[in-house]
């Protein structure tokens, strides 16, 4: 069990850190796409100044990404043999089509969209930039095939205990899919609208004036108050889906023990699973059934049907599911709230108020807590499955001993927070020396020291 | 119940498993060859001041995340086509690994962190790009002298491995070496020269001594050389190699004589390093090759054994026969884009 755990903390600490920068990356390519198409069509300077900060952003943060998802696709062969032993046949050519299509596409055409300006044509530069935006979306999607299709396995056939796939279809499109897939690119979305308008408000803050700095607000805010009331949609459709195909998670969620009508929306509660009650619990009567049934007399799951007979737990930990699932949606309603309170600001005026750009600076990195928190509900949520009903997660970890792991652990968490701080310092440090180089262009005069910061 | 399969069903049984490992071997060369010259780089990069450092990096930048790809490639061709196999090897590899792992975290993030950070920090990510790239590459090597002799333990097999280690370390700074000398110009092309001739002494060196007690190690490997009639098929392969170390041990001194006009040196004969270099990698990938195969986990996994369903197979061979030449084509655009002496990078 002590090893189990350690497999399981590795492989979530690893996921969780590589997943920070996909988040990032896949709308930040398209927004990319977008900065350099008004640049190449318009006189203002604003967006080829916006395209060129933010490119450095999205190259720091796709290194981060590819060495953290190399490191993801031997974390399989490594600690959890057990996984392509039962379901290889479908796992494969699902992560196979995953490297050639689209982990092929980025990287090709990465190094041509970063420092090739110069050396191709305006439209080569262009499409370089189309093709790298498109392989990140088109590998967030093979990755979510595979993830969904762990949620909600279709279109295979166990034989001798190994996963034969029937129809690849059935198997591509399973239920969960397209739910996961939009939900997770407006997770995508908002991340990156947020840490637009952040580090923009930040160096506005500064009183930097330059127009690249509105084009990214402007752009950043707009994109919040446009995706966030539509990820709440996207939410409700995908947290229905997953009571239809995973009842016990949507229970576990919702801190619901018994199955009825007229089930309390449970706003605040500690669940207590060795009384199997929530204590301290606030709830609104009958919030729960008309949420997830649209109707106070649904009948909505409870966890008590998930334990067998002779007392074995088939649902997932409650606790991390109740508290990152509002957590999560806590988030979800306050970017709602600021983007649609700065909007009309930034549309207006083309800037925000003080107070806005104060929270909006506060509010650089809520994308990531938020998209965590949802990542945490729906794979802790799948527990004790590793593989919805075909295969649990104990029985596909690797017997590797307890020391080693504790090694290999403790130098990821190591690596990793040690990275997570350089990178956060590293993108503070850009827009200081961005800003501090555009001051030194308006007035030279009162900056005579050498230029120090490396900004090419 | 019965079910007879067809003359077809059986073929493809039969050879999937081997089209699976040759599209496994390509992904590794051509990384050992990419990722090869660009962690050569690495480990060279403290040698020399800073201008010298950021021109070197600048030469690999636009190139080293997609070179790595092949790694994710290989491996995945790997977990997909033997899913066994990819089990017991990593398995059994745990810590070098996950040494490795960290090493290419370490020098991926370098690329950027060294630029974009401010310039007090440097030092300490220049620091963690050359010993990212050196830990990489010598975890690369003690793998792969575990993978030959059968991934098993004990102080003979991990002073072999060791040995491995240090030959492919030697092979990446001479492939490193070279592509400098393609890349480069002047004073730093002059000493990538003398880099080269080293690490080529180095390789030599290392390669007659793996080769020595390759055999002496794994019997079934002594019978598959030494045989009558493999020894004359095989015996191309040293024969080749010899006459391409000692013709670009030639070559080398004479260019660091500088005896060549001056035409050698920035026309695309600079390249013939390179291009020797890369050749003798494709010999040693040929011998262990042969030494190898049929075997994925060597003495005890064969393909046959290890392959996974045909449907899966041959759903992913539809997608590589399409994706890989394409991969390979616009990464013949990516270079060509770069081609040239190396010049400072720019975002504008």
């Amino acid at each position: 069990m002590e090893a189990l755990l350690l497999a399981r903390i590795q492989f979530a600490a690893n996921i969780s850190f590589h997943i920070l920068f996909p988040t990032i990356t896949i709308a930040l390519g398209w927004v990319l796409l977008y900065f350099r198409i008004r640049a190449n069509n318009s006189s203002d300077p604003g967006w080829i100044q916006a395209y060129r900060f933010w490119v450095k952003v999205f190259a720091l943060s796709f290194a981060m990404g590819v060495v953290s998802g190399i490191v993801m696709s031997f974390q399989f062969g490594t600690n959890w043999p057990g996984f392509m032993e039962t379901v290889g046949n479908i796992a494969g050519p699902l992560l196979g089509y995953e490297v050639l299509t689209a982990f092929f596409l980025e990287a090709g055409f990465l190094g041509i969209m970063l420092f090739g300006a110069q050396r191709v044509s305006q439209r080569i530069h262009t499409l370089a930039t189309f093709l790298v935006a498109f392989g990140t979306t088109l590998s967030a999607f093979w990755i979510l095939v595979l993830n969904s299709w762990m949620h909600t396995p279709a279109g295979f056939e166990m034989r001798d205990g190994v996963a034969y796939a029937t129809d690849w279809w059935a198997i591509i499109f399973n239920p969960s899919l397209p739910y996961r897939l939009v939900h997770m690119l407006g997770a995508s979305a908002l991340t990156c609208a947020f840490l637009l308008a952040g580090i923009s408000s930040l160096r506005w803050l500064w009183k930097d004036n330059t127009p690249g700095i509105k084009k990214s607000l402007r752009t950043g805010i707009l994109m919040a108050a446009v995706v966030s009331p539509m990820q709440v949609v996207i939410g409700d459709l995908h947290g229905l889906n997953t009571l239809e195909h995973q009842p016990a998670k949507v229970a576990a969620m919702e801190a619901n023990w018994e199955t009825g009508p007229n089930v309390p929306l449970v706003l605040f509660g500690v669940p207590n699973e060795q009384t199997r009650t929530n204590d301290f619990e606030i709830a609104i009567p009958s919030g729960a059934s008309v949420i997830l049934k649209h109707s106070p007399s649904g009948v909505v799951p409870g966890l008590n049907d998930f334990v067998t007979a002779d007392g074995g737990i088939m649902h997932p930990p409650v606790k991390p599911l109740f508290f990152s699932f509002r957590i999560m949606v806590g988030i979800g309603v306050l970017m709602i709230l600021v983007s649609w309170w700065t909007a009309p600001q930034v549309w207006k005026h083309n800037e925000p108020k003080r107070l806005n750009a104060m929270v909006l600076v506060a509010m650089t990195f809520a994308g990531w807590i938020a998209t965590l928190a949802g990542w945490y509900v729906t794979e802790i949520g799948r527990q004790p499955w590793l593989v919805t009903g075909i295969l649990d997660t104990a029985s596909a970890a690797a017997t590797h001993p307890v020391p080693l792991l504790g090694l290999s652990l403790a130098t990821y968490l190591t690596v990793y927070a040690a990275l997570l701080g350089a990178y956060i310092y590293t993108l503070y440090h850009l827009a200081k020396t961005t800003t501090r180089q555009a001051e030194r262009e308006l007035d030279p005069s009162q900056y005579k020291g050498a230029i120090t910061g490396a900004l090419s | 119940m019965i079910e007879w399969a067809s003359t077809t069903e059986l073929f493809w049984d039969d050879w999937l498993p081997i089209v699976f490992l040759g599209l496994m071997g390509l992904s590794a060369l051509i990384y050992v060859v990419l990722d090869g010259f660009d962690l050569g780089i690495g480990i060279l990069s403290p040698l020399v001041a800073k201008e010298d450092r950021d021109l070197m990096i600048a030469s690999i930048g636009p190139f080293w995340d997609a070179n790595e790809t092949w790694l994710v490639l290989a491996v995945g061709l790997l977990l997909v086509a033997f899913p066994t196999a990819h089990g017991a090897v990593l398995g059994a590899l745990y810590l070098p690994t996950t040494a490795m792992l960290v090493g290419l975290i370490l020098r991926g993030v370098a690329f950027e962190f060294r630029i974009k950070g401010p310039m007090k920090h440097r030092r300490l990510w220049d620091t963690a790009f050359f010993s990212g790239s050196l830990m990489a590459t010598l975890s690369q090597g003690y793998m792969l002298g575990y993978y030959i002799l059968g991934l098993p333990t004990g102080w003979a097999a991990f002073a072999f491995a060791s040995l491995v280690a240090v030959g492919l370390s030697c092979a990446y700074v001479l492939i490193g070496s070279c592509w400098l000398i393609a890349k480069s110009e002047h004073q730093l092309q002059q000493t990538a020269i003398r880099w080269a001739i080293r690490a080529l002494i180095g390789t030599a060196a290392t390669m007659v001594l793996i080769s020595a007690a390759t055999p002496l190690a794994s019997e079934r490997i002594f019978k598959a050389w030494f045989s009558f009639p493999n020894l004359l098929w095989l015996s191309p392969i040293p024969f080749l190699a010899i006459a391409l170390t000692w013709r670009l041990h030639t070559l080398l001194k004479d260019t660091s004589n500088e005896t060549h006009t001056a035409h050698w040196y920035d026309s695309g004969r600079c390249w013939s390093p390179f291009a020797i270099t890369a050749s003798l990698f494709v010999l040693a990938f040929l011998g262990l090759a042969y030494s190898f195969f049929p075997y994925v986990v060597p003495e005890s996994l064969t393909i046959w054994d290890a392959a996974a369903s045909r449907d899966s197979l041959a759903i992913i061979l539809v997608g590589t026969a399409i994706t890989l030449p394409m991969i390979i084509g616009y990464s013949i655009f990516a270079y060509k884009v770069f081609g040239g002496k190396a010049t400072p990078l720019t975002y504008s």
